[in-house]
């Protein structure tokens, strides 16, 4: 049983950095070369491949043979230990994120661990010091006000981030994520916490303040992995690139890496919150119309075609959230810092704040 | 329950092992250039450096930091409080108002800090 | 958790807190100390506390030694490192911390009690979580009001120090 433990982990682990990951980063960078190509009506990359398809394996080769270059002026062991600090967190985060209900009775989720949402948040706020020390390490001027600028931007949303999620686990009672998709399949997908139960009041008041707060989890995820219109620690126009000015090669990639792959773990984390998981409802007739919950627990080829489609169900779902990073990214204007800071601080920390007070008061005044 | 935890450390040992292979790999088969002084000092647009490289910064990064970890204690708590809130509140209200008069204890000190300006970047 | 997997933990939090004294570079010392957290992060859980384990890592890795990172750099404190080491201190220093190791193996092992071997740990089926949810907003109401207003002093304290007096 142990032994079978481990090796299930082992290739759930290693499938969800190198099959999944892995690509998902490189086609999400190939993907919003063109979604932007798109929206600004140009071309975008298309020469290596059919339709630019092997244009990421192309990148990846260049990081590779590419100059491995440490400047002179900085602090080499930091220097070196900054990228690696930067990618770890995000790609470790999706450990506890359900991506699918079990395949051949293996549960899809790495660690389905008793305190999974906090794990998220511990683990990706050790992700300011691969920035932090990246400033600091490189001893030059724009680099350092990236890092500190960067810090101070996650550390400011990730109250935020904290704030929007309590309405989910009052509901829930549970800080498991398996958890908090098992509650969804039940009693609908947070957004819309009226599915089933059409006729109950309640209900449907507790979907104002849910969406509430997936639209504040939301833009606090933005802000948290810097990007448009929160990319300040890397606005080029004032610092250059910011705290990774002065890295070149594969740790500049590593750097890469670990946004896109927070971006990723972020939109997981938000389809496991708000958006049902890995569950979708298909429409059945046999018997009368009703809504049929697929997953891997039915015998024989009909579970495993089950568990598969839970997980492409999951990752659709991702796709569609990156999808949506990358149009915002072209469509709005980037913040200035004391807006930044303002709308954080105030804004959204008070709405996130009241917002639980909201959904509180509802299930006092309701109790279901 | 501890055993659920295993995968954990296991992940962070496959994700550290990554890192560090990435940067290997790309010290073996990357090229390796001539050093020149123009390329070794650092970048500040293409002109020659000026002072130090680490600036002195505003006391406001500061104080959202000490702010932050203020904040986070407070959302700390909410935690346990969230998780048995469903179960409380059918016995007595007491669990809510409990919650409402701990958050309005830090209010003051949140209204305090935004009279005061510490949240204020452009002054 | 295996002894394996113990020693590792507590070896790491030692070494790495050891560590944070020795090095003469402040910002080295503090990641140091980040290291150690996560040990001692790592034995809480072995204790069944997952989520004082997952606290200590939330609030002391990610945001009180971010905190004392930026102070760090605020403060300049490069001028540490360029100082000499001061031979008879350090000395003074690690035979004072031998004589309390040694005070302290001399009395625990002549108390009786401390050869009584423990029973087994009882392992609570109940979520921890919930457990600390229950207790706080069961018995413990007052204390956790009480610290609502040693958190809100705190705020005043870091607002006053942090604002120039304008005259």
């Amino acid at each position: 049983m142990n032994v079978f433990f481990i090796t299930t982990s082992l290739l759930k682990i290693i499938g969800m950095i190198f099959v999944v990951i892995l690509p998902m980063v490189s086609y999400a960078v190939y993907a919003e070369r063109r979604v932007s190509a798109l929206i600004q009506d140009r071309l975008g990359p298309n020469r290596v491949g059919p339709a630019g398809l092997f244009q990421p394996i192309a990148d990846a080769a260049k990081f590779l043979f590419k100059e491995d270059f440490t400047p002179a002026q900085v602090n080499k062991f930091y220097y070196w230990l900054a990228p690696c600090l930067a990618m770890v967190p995000a790609i470790t985060t999706i450990a506890v994120v359900p991506f699918g209900s079990t395949l051949l009775g293996v549960p899809m989720v790495i660690a389905d661990i008793n305190v999974g949402i906090l794990y998220v948040f511990a683990i990706s706020s050790l992700g300011v010091y691969g920035i932090v020390l990246a400033g600091w390490a490189s001893n030059s001027k724009y680099p350092f006000l990236g890092g500190v600028r960067s810090s101070s931007q996650m550390i400011s949303y990730e109250l935020s981030l904290g704030l929007a999620v309590i309405p989910v686990f009052l509901l829930v009672g549970n800080l498991r994520l398996t958890n908090v998709v098992r509650y969804q399949i039940e009693n609908g997908w947070m957004i819309a916490p009226f599915i089933g139960d059409w006729a109950n009041l309640g209900k449907w008041l507790l979907a104002i303040p849910m969406i509430t707060s997936f639209f504040v989890f939301t833009i606090a995820v933005f802000a948290e992995t810097n990007r448009l219109p929160f990319d300040l620690p890397e606005a080029e126009q004032e610092l250059a690139g910011g705290y990774h000015t002065e890295y070149s090669s594969m740790k500049f990639a590593l750097f890469f890496l670990g946004e896109y792959a927070a971006m990723i773990t972020g939109s997981a984390i938000i389809v496991t919150l708000f958006l049902g998981g890995w569950h979708l409802p298909l429409p059945s007739l046999h018997g009368g119309f009703h809504w049929l919950v697929v997953d891997g627990t039915a015998p024989g080829w009909r579970g495993v075609v089950g568990g598969l489609f839970n997980i492409a169900t999951f990752f659709v779902k991702v796709a569609a959230l990156l999808f949506m990073f990358m149009w915002v990214r072209w469509t709005l204007p980037r913040f200035r810092y004391d807006q930044l800071m303002r709308l954080g601080w105030l804004f959204f920390f008070e709405i996130a704040l009241v917002n639980i007070f909201i959904v509180a008061g509802i299930l006092a005044y309701f109790q279901f | 329950m501890l055993r659920e935890y295993l995968p954990v450390l296991l992940q962070i040992i496959v994700a550290i092992g990554f890192a560090a292979s990435a940067l290997l790999v790309s010290i073996v088969v990357g090229k390796t250039g001539k050093r020149t002084g123009a390329k070794d000092s650092a970048y500040e647009c293409g002109m020659v450096p000026q002072g130090e490289g680490q600036s002195r910064f505003s006391v406001r990064f500061y104080l959202v930091a000490m702010l932050f970890i203020l904040f986070d204690l407070e959302i700390v708590f909410m935690y346990p409080w969230a998780v048995v809130y469903k179960e409380a509140i059918a016995q007595s209200s007491l669990v809510f108002w409990s919650m409402l008069s701990f958050i309005s204890i830090l209010m003051v000190g949140y209204v305090y800090a935004l009279k005061k300006g510490a949240l204020d970047w452009k002054k | 958790m295996s002894p394996i997997l113990f020693w590792f933990f507590a070896l790491l939090m030692l070494v790495f807190g050891a560590a944070v004294v020795v090095n003469r570079n402040p910002i080295a010392s503090a990641l140091n100390l980040v290291v150690s957290f996560l040990g001692l992060a790592a034995l809480f859980m072995s204790l069944d506390a997952f989520f004082i384990g997952i606290i200590q890592v939330l609030v002391y890795a990610g945001a009180v030694m971010v905190l004392f990172l930026f102070i760090i750099m605020l403060l300049d404190l490069r001028a540490e490192r360029l100082r000499k080491i001061n031979w008879v201190a350090s000395a003074g220093g690690v035979a004072v911390a031998l004589a309390l190791l040694v005070q302290i193996f001399y009395v625990i092992g002549h108390l009786t009690f401390s050869k009584q071997t423990f029973p087994p740990l009882a392992r609570s089926e109940i979520d921890d979580v919930h457990n600390i949810g229950l207790l706080l907003f069961g018995n413990y109401n007052l204390p956790f009001q009480i610290i609502g207003v040693l958190v809100l002093v705190a705020t005043i304290g870091a607002v006053l120090l942090s604002k120039r007096e304008r005259r």
